[in-house]
């Protein structure tokens, strides 16, 4: 029984690590051709560890073609997108969560319906509404959308986080006088701090990795966010991989930092509401 | 946001039967049902409509197989279970628009890690194969992509799916004298249905609406129009030919048909979050 368990358990190993390759290789691959001089970058056969390494991709990343102002811009839409997004979202949340008011149910049913509609399907009818909003090129229209596009999801998912908040601490606030609002922000929000983390995280990856509108939306070059940049930064330098995946390194490593924070939030908030990160 | 999602999806809606005048839409001119004829019979359309299908079977069949099996072996009690269950993940919070470039570069016609391991490793080919240049080979390394960077979160939802089965079962199957493959096949599939159909239509609506990976990989549905899928087609004949009705008319019969897919999705988060 042990050996067989024994046996057991290494095949369950071999497979994990076999896998792990698969998922790692690629990886491996471009942070190492991220460190390689372009003479290095179609050599035969390829090399999994550079001959000699180079910080000359990152550096002529850096210094180089509006990247930092890229990189800001991302950064300045993900985050305002984000704050609002919570801010909006949780209360629709409270709202559904616990007051009755006519049309709750229609309404919500209109939020879910808003979570099922597939985002790229509404890219004509979202850009010609920002254009006669006179908004195309500006970060108010890119960041009024992506509210939008996320507005349903989380205030799905915070609903069920405020729902399982027992009401009797609500009950004995309101017996001490307090009001709505200062339930919200005083017992709600504190208490729903894994949920609000989830969205967070989730919004963020959202707009940071937002690619179809952004290149509708954001014609001006210096306006460009991160994907849009790196996409185009690959047409303009055709084979020069190093550059593309020096500026693809930089630019996942705000990603990569929010998911190892979060890494527990993050898991809970995919199996409990199967949201797509 | 009925004023960004709903408003809009009307609005599309009624620009597909019009020849829209982006400048000045009080110019367009009606003209029913014209676009979506056309766009059907379209032959570029229809061989988007066909990749677009090939490439959902294709990469919702890979994610479901290859995500139930890792969900099995991480929902073992083996060291390193964390270590792994991250790794698994990377591919999903990577970009879709950095996911693509290295998929580009590694079927490189040249120099490509894959040709190199093809060629000069397993010494299947001869010569190098130049995947960009053909119009089947091209959706090697796209719906490859569309597998590998999915697996991750479908193992993950299969694992929370996994958890909720106890363990009792099993034990109870055991002592019955059930073994390995009959208590998978008789206990688990069984119990983990709900997350399997709730998946597969969340895959599905994924895959019918991919876009990035082809748009960055094929460089616009090359080679000659061979290679498009439905949005990426509707995004040209909209954004780069300026053909807003002919592009409405595409996305409106696509979220048709995806919404068919959505309303069965509701249903089962219903059933998921009351079960």
């Amino acid at each position: 029984m042990t050996r067989r368990k024994r046996i057991s358990n290494l095949l369950t190993y071999f497979l994990l690590v076999s896998g792990f390759l698969f998922v790692f290789v690629p990886f491996w691959y471009m942070v190492i051709t991220a460190f390689k001089s372009q003479t290095y970058i179609f050599e035969i056969p390829p090399r999994l560890w550079p001959e000699e390494i180079t910080f000359n991709n990152f550096v002529n990343v850096l210094t180089g073609e509006n990247f930092g102002r890229f990189f800001v811009n991302s950064l300045f839409v993900a985050v305002i997108s984000t704050i609002c997004t919570v801010l909006i979202s949780s209360m629709m949340a409270y709202a559904f969560a616990r007051f009755e008011f006519v049309g709750k149910k229609v309404i919500y049913y209109l939020v879910l319906l808003g979570m099922m509609i597939p985002s790229v399907t509404l890219l004509i009818p979202q850009f010609l509404v920002v254009k006669s909003l006179d908004l195309v090129n500006t970060y108010r229209g890119l960041i009024l959308i992506y509210i939008t596009m996320n507005l349903s999801q989380q205030t799905f998912l915070l609903r069920g986080f405020f729902e399982s908040i027992p009401t009797e601490l609500e009950e004995a606030a309101l017996m001490d006088g307090a009001g709505r609002w200062t339930i919200f922000t005083r017992i709600i929000l504190p208490l729903s701090k894994p949920g609000l983390a989830a969205v967070m995280i989730f919004t963020f990856l959202y707009c940071w990795d937002e690619f179809a509108l952004a290149q509708v939306l954001i014609t001006d070059s210096s306006k460009r966010t991160l994907p849009i940049a790196i996409a185009l930064y690959q047409a303009q330098h055709l084979t020069r991989w190093g550059l593309v995946f020096a500026a693809s390194i930089i630019s996942f490593i705000p990603v990569l930092l929010v998911f190892i924070i979060f890494q527990k939030q993050f898991t809970a908030g995919i199996s409990t509401t199967g949201l797509k990160g | 946001m009925a004023l960004f999602i709903f408003w809009p999806l009307i609005y599309s809606f009624r620009i597909s039967f019009f020849d829209w005048n982006v400048i000045r839409p009080e110019r367009s001119d009606w003209v029913g049902i014209a676009n979506y004829v056309n766009a059907l019979n379209h032959p570029v359309l229809k061989r988007a409509i066909l990749n677009t299908f090939s490439y959902t079977l294709i990469t919702v069949v890979g994610q479901m197989l290859l995500g139930v099996f890792v969900a099995v072996l991480l929902n073992q009690k083996v060291r390193g279970r964390t270590f792994f269950r991250v790794a698994y993940y990377l591919p999903v919070i990577t970009s879709w628009v950095i996911v693509s470039l290295l998929f580009e570069y590694m079927f490189n016609g040249q120099g490509g890690l894959v040709n190199y391991l093809l060629k000069d490793i397993l010494h299947i080919t001869s010569e190098n194969i130049q995947w960009m240049a053909d119009p089947i080979l091209t959706f090697v390394p796209i719906d490859l992509l569309g597998i590998w960077k999915g697996v991750g979160w479908t193992a993950i939802i299969v694992l929370s799916g996994l958890q909720t089965i106890p363990g009792q079962l099993y034990e109870a199957a055991e002592i019955d004298g059930a073994g390995k493959a009959a208590r998978f096949l008789k206990i688990t599939l069984p119990l983990l249905k709900p997350t399997l159909v709730f998946l597969v239509v969340v895959l599905s609506i994924g895959g019918l609406n991919a876009y990035i990976s082809n748009s960055l990989i094929t460089d616009g549905g090359n080679p000659l129009d061979q290679t498009h899928f439905i949005l990426t087609y509707m995004y040209e004949r909209t954004f780069t030919n300026l053909e807003f009705g002919y592009g409405a008319a595409i996305s409106s019969m696509l979220t048709v048909f995806v919404f068919v897919f959505s309303v069965l999705q509701i249903k089962l988060l219903q059933k998921r979050n009351s079960g």
